[in-house]
């Protein structure tokens, strides 16, 4: 069962622009992740076997590979393309050199739904 | 808990490992550290002083730890303070005005140079002739390098490991390096004296005049020195002299305190004083079951047991001496030795090898046929391979030359420290051996830990060796046992049998039923598709299949690129097409805006650049099944023409080819596998240097060969054995395949499994069936034939509506995708 757990609560200090409902959970099959193409950008948001939801830019800082297609293993994405790990809390690259991911606050909204808090 | 108060005497290579080995085990939640270092440096890696003095290495670099080091750990040093008594009643170590009580003291007092007695060393005011040095510290680097410069002739007394690095490090500075050795050969510690002479010749070569059997009597000159005397009375001019005749322990400190001291401190096998157990003596200036080393190895065991035992990692742990390994780092001189160098056993196996003309010259002692000893001269590239049978006292191979000269098609082995260091490693990577080296110095101690780091390794993989080879030798033999190199998975702490065991016994189905087992719920990335693979072939049509455990290749079945598009590669049995097909094929090209159709390597058609989205309407239009190009499973069976046209034709490869990919299509193994079947010995099919190849001969008779590869990694496979018939072919290609399926490492190719356990053990499991294994092996691989399903039926019905979806558009989640209004 879908849990909503304490890093996923909306944010305090919430804004209203740039907040997006991207419809409920079970859209991304659990452990994976989808691509969302957003007024902007893409995101890559990602559904854990834990329950716990994480987004990040969509694409790997190193050569572009699509994230939201890499094996997600607790809170970790392996880019699909040359195996670059980040972590999806704060975006860290684990293994050699890359960029950091940009990151974002994703929550369950009261009706249950996964949104999303892009920069504006 | 009140913190204990540890006391360091000694901030050398010892003291200092101890302490930075304390700390990484967590010891500063135990203890107090406060150090005394006689130097006013931080640490110092005192084996590369050579490469200081040669000019190979600045300075700075062989910092281990800076000053800040200790600051931000919260460690007090006194920098520049000997300590002068210890208060064993009191409990308290002195220095000038520095007064530490302790609760357990680490002595780290090392050792100092032998100076020999010698008529003339001193001056009137008691202080050494101008121009005479021993070699020892970072200052002495300095002040040789300094003394030289201008100057013409040096001396150096002492023919030992040292002296010759010390005399290499000369010859960068002034013309003329003479070194003086009492003993009849130089290196008589480590060499046989056929070595040693052979050695002597390579150093006389590169302009190092040595003069064995030479006993130094007196220093000759009278502020300055002038030159030496030697007992045969002749005498030597020159302008500089650095000693160097071994090492004493620094034991003063301790003797004064009443320890127990013999040569070194007298300690037992937890480096702990015998009279005092609240004392400790680590590194040069301990005696351990008799033995004093000289050497980095046996110190950083010792420092390393130490603080397993202080910091309570495991209180148990002992030291039980060390095998003495020694490389001579001298540029332009390859020597390592390990252990005995002489037999006088006849017991003992000598092996011997020497090319005089390239100054090479190798010797191995075999004893219960375990290495015992070795001299590597002139060629180290076996010095890696040996030093690991050395120190495990692994059981040798029967053909003992292997151990000098790998057999086989394997590429001569080149030595890491041949390499300069901007020579590219990992060329899928583009790492250099310089930034491999970087990492270890850096504090990276496992092999699998530099990978991480620099990613070197974790592209193909055929360069892993050469990165194990150079992280070994950076971290001169330290290299910490990577225990995950043991796992099946990093993520799962088990090996491949133990983890077996624990999902047959556990009935563990999925991959996330494994790491709510045995990992307390702690779910790895990196594990996920490992695991998979595994449980696939453990439970068969019973497995749990999660599709969040594979890659993305298998949960669309087709191959990524570089573009996240993908690559459609139809099933085309044995390589044999009809026009039919070909049509179809061109049809779908066309609809689906491919942008490239490829004929691949094995023999198939590869329709490139397909998106995600279209992948099942592809699959449908193509009406062929999938040929797996994307997975780690049976391929592919490449085929030559065969009997039905070809005049060589001996046996049908063709209709060969079609009934093996028709029964093992779809058959999954710790990694991918390519066939061939081919016609005759002329082998177009490449049979020999596949996976799994059969070979017509004549007589209606089929060679079956394993192992092979042309990738990354070229090998001939290992003949496993000729038979009869197409069945037989089959039949004992499947027995293969479940076997590397049930024994492989996860990503273990054929090339490398067959070599690990050796052809004639498979031999004997799969044709003699000595392991009563054979008939279990055929019912397991028939059962995983029958339960082959085409994996693109799929496409029909997706497993979730969005398993071939990429990318949801904005406009997917209905109209609540708007902003949120507040």
């Amino acid at each position: 069962m879908m849990r909503v757990l304490p890093n996923q609560r909306q944010p305090a200090a919430v804004r209203s622009e740039g907040a997006f409902n991207l419809g409920p959970p079970g859209q991304i099959p659990i452990g994976e992740a989808r691509e969302f193409d957003l007024p902007g950008q893409r995101v890559a948001v990602y559904h854990a076997r834990d329950g716990r939801l994480y987004a990040t830019q969509a694409s790997c800082p190193h050569l572009g590979g699509k994230l939201a297609d890499g094996v997600v293993g607790g809170a970790v994405v392996i880019c699909p393309l040359h195996g670059y790990r980040y972590d999806l809390r704060d975006g860290r690259v684990l293994n050699g050199a890359c960029d950091r991911l940009r990151t974002f606050p994703v929550w369950l909204s009261t009706g249950g739904d996964v949104m999303v808090q892009l920069e504006v | 808990m009140t913190k204990q108060r540890l006391v360091v005497v000694g901030n050398g290579m010892a003291g200092a490992r101890t302490v930075e080995e304390i700390v990484e085990r967590g010891g500063m939640e135990r203890y107090d550290v406060t150090i005394f270092g006689e130097e006013p440096y931080g640490n110092y890696n005192r084996i590369l002083l050579s490469e200081v003095l040669s000019g190979s290495h600045d300075p700075q670099a062989i910092f281990i730890n800076a000053l800040d080091w200790y600051a931000e750990r919260g460690i007090t040093l006194h920098a520049g303070v000997p300590a002068d008594n210890i208060d064993r009643a009191d409990r308290v170590v002195r220095g000038g005005l520095v007064h530490e009580p302790y609760d357990v003291l680490i002595l780290a007092t090392g050792s100092r140079p032998l100076v020999p007695r010698l008529d003339g060393l001193h001056r009137a005011d008691g202080k050494w002739k101008q121009g005479v040095f021993v070699f020892r510290s970072l200052d002495d680097c300095s002040r040789i390098a300094g003394y030289a410069k201008g100057r013409a002739r040096a001396a150096v007394i002492g023919g030992g490991l040292l002296g010759l690095e010390a005399a290499r490090g000369l010859l960068t500075h002034l013309p003329e390096v003479h070194v003086i050795q009492r003993e009849s050969t130089i290196m008589n510690l480590q060499l046989d004296s056929r070595a040693g002479r052979m050695l002597q010749t390579t150093l006389q070569d590169m302009g190092i005049q040595v003069h064995t059997g030479t006993a130094t009597t007196a220093m000759l000159g009278r502020e300055k020195v002038s030159g030496l005397q030697f007992e045969s009375g002749e005498i030597l001019d020159c302008d500089m002299v650095v000693m160097a005749c071994g090492i004493l322990p620094n034991v003063q400190l301790a003797r004064d305190a009443g320890l127990a001291v013999e040569r070194g401190i007298v300690v037992d096998d937890q480096m702990r004083c015998v009279d005092d157990p609240n004392v400790y003596a680590v590194g040069e200036c301990a005696q351990h079951r008799g033995q004093v080393y000289g050497l980095v190895a046996p110190l950083w065991e010792q420092a390393r047991v130490l603080a397993e035992h202080l910091s309570e990692a495991n209180p148990a742990a002992t030291y039980e001496g060390s095998r003495l390994y020694t490389r001579l780092k001298v540029m332009g001189v390859d020597l390592a030795t390990m252990g005995a160098k002489d037999s006088d056993d006849p017991e003992d196996e000598v092996i011997l090898y020497s090319e005089p003309s390239r100054g090479v010259y190798q010797k191995l002692i075999v004893r219960d046929n375990q290495l015992a000893g070795a001299i590597l001269l002139g060629d180290t590239a076996a010095a890696s391979s040996l030093v690991q049978l050395f120190d495990r006292g692994t059981p040798l191979p029967q053909r003992r030359a292997d151990l000098l000269f790998p057999s086989g098609a394997t590429p001569a082995v080149t030595a890491p420290e041949q390499l300069p260091d901007d020579v590219q490693v990992c060329n899928c990577n583009g790492v250099s051996k310089g930034t491999i080296v970087a990492s270890v110095k850096s504090g990276k101690r496992s092999l699998s830990a530099v990978c991480a780091a620099t990613r070197a390794g974790t592209g193909c993989g055929s360069c892993k060796d050469l990165v194990r080879r150079i992280t070994e030798w950076a971290s001169d033999g330290q290299l910490e046992e990577d225990v995950t190199a043991h796992y099946y998975v990093p993520g799962v702490p088990l090996a491949k049998p133990e983890l077996i065991a624990a999902i047959k016994e556990l009935g563990l189905r999925s991959v996330s039923a494994v790491f709510g087992a045995l990992t307390g719920g702690l779910e790895d990335a990196g594990s996920k598709t490992g695991l998979a693979s595994l449980l696939k072939t453990i439970w068969g049509a019973e497995y749990e299949d999660e599709r969040d455990a594979r890659f993305i290749n298998d949960r669309v079945h087709a191959n990524v690129q570089k573009d996240s598009t993908f690559s459609v590669v139809p099933r085309i049995y044995g390589g044999v097409t009809s026009s039919a097909q070909l049509r179809r094929i061109a049809d779908v090209a066309d609809k689906y805006n491919v942008r490239m159709v490829k004929i691949t390597g094995g023999q198939r058609i590869d329709l490139l650049g397909i998106a995600k989205e279209d992948l099942p309407g592809a699959w449908q239009d193509l009406d062929m099944p999938s040929g797996h190009a994307y997975t780690k499973a049976f391929r592919t069976c490449k085929t030559c023409v065969g009997t039905d046209f070809c005049r060589y034709g001996l046996g049908d490869s063709t209709a060969l080819g079609i009934a093996i990919e028709k029964r093992f299509q779809g058959i999954e193994a710790p990694h991918k596998m390519k066939l061939a079947a081919t016609g005759c010995p002329r082998n177009c099919a490449e049979a020999t240097t596949k996976d799994l190849g059969a070979i017509a001969i004549e007589g209606g008779r089929w060679e079956l060969y394993i192992g092979g590869a042309a990738g990354s990694t070229v090998r001939k496979g290992d003949l496993l054995c000729t038979v009869d018939s197409h069945d037989d072919v089959l039949r004992f290609m499947g027995r293969f395949m479940q076997y590397y399926r049930e024994q492989a490492k996860y990503l273990e190719r054929t090339y490398s499994f067959v070599e690990r356990i050796g052809i004639e053990r498979l031999r004997q499991a799969l044709v003699e069936d000595r392991e009563s294994i054979c008939q279990r092996l055929d019912a397991e691989i028939e059962a995983a034939v029958r339960a082959y399903e085409d994996p693109w039926r799929e496409g029909r019905a997706p497993l979730h509506r969005h398993q071939f979806v990429s990318t949801l558009p904005a406009g997917d989640a209905g109209e609540r995708l708007a902003a949120v209004s507040a």
